[in-house]
């Protein structure tokens, strides 16, 4: 049986919501998927179409955002210009051939540590199923440069 | 080049036994730019810091990753650790490699290998971290207390006796409030105007406070210890220097017939007027709309009348513009329009009355002089009918919450009334009795033990009149029957609602609020008295519905809040705030637009002679909260946000 295929995503969140829900998975003990990595952000709205871009380069097979539900966000409306840019920028990854199933989007407060874990499992098996994001693998040996200095 | 060091906790077992901490450390010691890696066992304990500090001055360190716990528990812990030893505190990251690595995975080599890929990451983020430096902004020691109610007296009066100075600020002619509108008040009894007027004089004659009555605010710019607001002083036309409150206009004036607001409309008072006997200032408004001069230029025998020269009608609204530090909003509430019940005959039969009429008939300084008098005809009701609940606690009318003061004030009502009329009856609809507070429940179980307050558990549907009497028709759910009660007067307890305009009001001062229009504090159990916005705080029912004792100890907590802000001669703030490049800043002003606190600012770049060749962004330091939300709308790359800037979060997604 050939060795099972294990994705590598990467999760935007911002760090008053998702980032303590994930937190609260953590110090409940939760288990789940080891595939997700996190970047930490102040807010979703901080979260700029060119990083998604930039984690599927890298390679990237799949993408989660997640911030404060509607109305939650610390910063008062920063999720609510996150999800109109995904609206847009969803209909912009089908345009340049990226598979918009491959971004995911959510909400998990600080309190939804159970949700965080199944979220992930969700998305890690999803994301499985899909396959490894070869597109830019291409593209990704010519700009790759080892670490800097 | 960069000279990282990286410091892999073991937290115990917590980390070193679910993760291989030897195989990272040696995994990023051969990671470019790497100086120190090591593992020890708890780098939070007093040696694991020294050793921090003393591989960070050993080595030169340029920037350190711990890789530990989340940095939610102890990224403030080495900061101060790199600090001690050198090094600016923002130049530390952590890879959270125990929440979120350690703790939730069970496969031993897959969670090294993600931990691996997090403290990675991390160490290509620090490299590009800067020196930062908290923000400091100058305070203005002077406060503004927005609302002369109990909540707002009580503000001003705290921040004032510490030694601050305080605007107080009030857009009724005199301050007061609903409080003072109050007869007696629960669980004691005690007058409400006899605790409430020593309040009102020693505000208005305290020296540290500045009082603008009859006065709004119209608007409010800058931030946290510098703001700038500018206040309509409403003219009354009449001069506050030369009036002596004697009283000899509102005798002559010839409009006697106007229903006065502060009895709520039980009363009549003149076009010039004080509102109430006691109002603090004591001197007179006119009320345009009603006098006679304005409507047609004659009359003026109020101006006949005055001693004192002091009434002129040619007195225009003043502007102030004011420097001030902080500002408490206590603006309050308004009680709910009971005409959206019209099956209870508010309005069609004058008997039907609310909760606040009935405060103005047993009060002693009332337009009944404390008697219990029907409105239509002036005698004693021997029955009363008091309907709680009578919007509150209604989602398909009124309010999904409770009011929270309706139950407590009904059974007051109750027993002011037995009190004042031996035999008279008094029958409650209710839906529950929620009587939590200091002394609460014991004072509803008088009302129904010593003065037989008949409580009926359920709702009324319908009050109508029939042979001079009130009929109400509801349904005691106890007993499991429908009743009739014969009622001379019925009173309804109607929901406390925000202010008119209380909405727009919160967009001119720039604060957050709820569906309602109640305001939003920071944290509903953590900071419950500081709005969302840096700087203002909350006092009384303009957050939520409340009794006297929780607004005067919310109004002290802002206050202490104020005084805390106010014992420095600046303000210190996180770093992590935007920035932006003028060079490269084209004004598209996106940014602008997406600002939720109106930080951002258009600059003018003027060239040598002072023309006006482009505009730029500008971000306000003291206003900016670090959200990040406009550097992805600069279309030019131009703004960026300290910390978390995008060469940061590419190298961290570069990093994985």
């Amino acid at each position: 049986m050939s060795e099972q295929f294990e994705p590598k995503i990467v999760a935007f969140v911002c760090t008053y919501c998702t980032y303590a829900g994930a937190d609260l998975a953590g110090t409940s003990r939760l288990k789940y998927a080891p595939n997700v990595r996190m970047v930490r952000l102040p807010c979703t709205g901080r979260i700029s179409p060119m990083f998604i871009l930039k984690a599927l380069q890298k390679g990237a097979d799949g993408i989660l955002i997640s911030g404060c539900h509607p109305g939650d966000c610390h910063f008062t409306h920063g999720n609510y210009h996150a999800r109109r840019r995904w609206m847009v920028f969803r209909s912009l990854l089908e345009f340049i051939g990226i598979p918009a199933d491959r971004v995911k989007y959510s909400w998990i407060s600080a309190a939804e540590g159970v949700k965080f874990a199944e979220l992930i499992n969700t998305i890690t098996e999803e994301i499985r199923a899909l396959g490894p994001f070869t597109q830019y693998h291409g593209l990704i040996e010519e700009t790759q440069s080892q670490a800097s200095l | 080049m960069a000279k990282i060091g990286v410091f892999i906790c073991h937290c115990g077992e917590n980390i070193g036994g679910r993760v291989d901490c030897s195989k990272i450390a040696e995994a990023l010691g051969e990671h470019p730019g790497v100086s120190v890696s090591v593992e020890y066992k708890y780098f939070c304990s007093d040696p694991g810091q020294e050793s921090v500090k003393k591989a960070i001055r050993e080595n030169n360190l340029t920037g350190i990753v711990v890789a530990a716990c989340s940095p939610r528990m102890h990224e403030a812990t080495f900061r101060k650790a790199c600090a001690e030893a050198g090094l600016n505190p923002y130049l530390c990251e952590i890879a959270n490699i125990r929440e979120q690595c350690s703790w939730v995975h069970s496969d031993k080599d897959m969670a090294t290998e993600k931990a691996i890929d997090i403290t990675r990451s991390m160490v290509e983020k620090v490299k590009l971290n800067n020196n930062l430096h908290p923000i400091e902004v100058p305070v203005t020691r002077r406060a503004m207390v927005i609302g002369g109610g109990i909540a707002g007296i009580q503000a001003a009066l705290d921040i004032a006796n510490a030694g601050q100075e305080v605007v107080l600020v009030e857009k009724e002619p005199s301050l007061g409030g609903h409080m003072a509108q109050l007869s007696e008040t629960f669980p004691t009894l005690d007058c409400s105007q006899c605790i409430m007027t020593p309040r009102m004089v020693e505000a208005a004659q305290h020296p540290n406070i500045t009082l603008l009555t009859y006065s709004e605010v119209e608007k409010v710019e800058g931030y946290i210890g510098n703001f700038r607001v500018r206040v309509k002083k409403k003219s009354r036309f009449v001069d506050m220097q030369k009036c002596t409150g004697c009283g000899d206009c509102y005798t002559k004036c010839p409009v006697k017939k106007i229903p006065g607001e502060f009895d709520c409309g039980l009363g009549k008072r003149t076009a010039i007027f004080t509102p109430f006997a006691q109002s603090v200032p004591n001197n007179p408004i006119i009320d345009k709309e009603h006098c006679i001069y304005f409507k047609n230029g004659k009359c003026q025998l109020c101006v006949k009348a005055c001693k004192f020269d002091a009434i002129d009608f040619s007195f225009q609204d003043e502007y102030l513009d004011l420097e001030i530090g902080a500002i408490v909003v206590a603006t309050g509430f308004q009680v709910q329009d009971t005409a959206l019940y019209g099956e209870y005959g508010y309005g069609k039969y004058p008997d039907v009355i609310t909760g606040l009429q009935f405060e103005r008939l047993a009060s002693a300084s009332g337009p009944t002089a404390g008697k219990i008098l029907r409105p239509s005809d002036q005698k004693e009701p021997q029955h009363i009918v008091f309907i709680q609940c009578a919007g509150s606690r209604d989602s398909s009318k009124g309010v999904r919450y409770c009011s929270k003061i309706c139950c407590m004030y009904t059974a007051k009502h109750a027993m002011l009334y037995t009190h004042k009329v031996h035999g008279g009856k008094t029958s409650i609809f209710y839906m529950d009795i929620r009587a939590g507070g200091k002394g609460y429940d014991e004072f509803t179980r008088r009302a129904i033990e010593e003065d037989e307050a008949s409580y009926l558990r359920g709702r009324v549907s319908k009050v109508w009149q029939e042979n001079g009497k009130l009929m109400v028709r509801g349904v005691d759910t106890l007993l499991g029957r429908p009743v009739e009660v014969e009622a001379d007067m019925v009173v309804l307890a109607t929901a406390m609602v925000p202010q008119p305009g209380a909405k727009e009001f919160a967009k001119t001062i720039g604060i957050g609020y709820d569906e309602y229009g109640f305001y939003n504090e920071a944290h509903l159990k953590l900071r419950p008295v500081e709005s969302s916005t840096a700087g203002i705080f909350l006092a009384g029912a303009c957050q939520s519905p409340k009794d006297i004792p929780d607004s005067v100890a919310q109004a002290s907590a802002s206050a202490s809040k104020v005084l805390a802000l106010f014992s420095k001669d600046r303000l210190e703030r996180e770093p992590v705030i935007a920035s932006c490049n003028e060079a490269t800043c084209a004004g598209c002003w996106g940014c602008v637009l997406a600002c939720p606190y109106n930080a951002i600012e258009k600059k003018d770049i003027l060239d040598r002679s002072g023309k006006v060749i482009k505009q730029v962004a500008s971000v306000n330091p003291g206003l900016c909260q670090g959200c990040g939300t406009c550097v992805t709308f600069c279309r030019s790359n131009s703004i960026d946000l300290a910390g978390f800037t995008e060469k940061q979060i590419f190298a961290e997604v570069m990093g994985l």
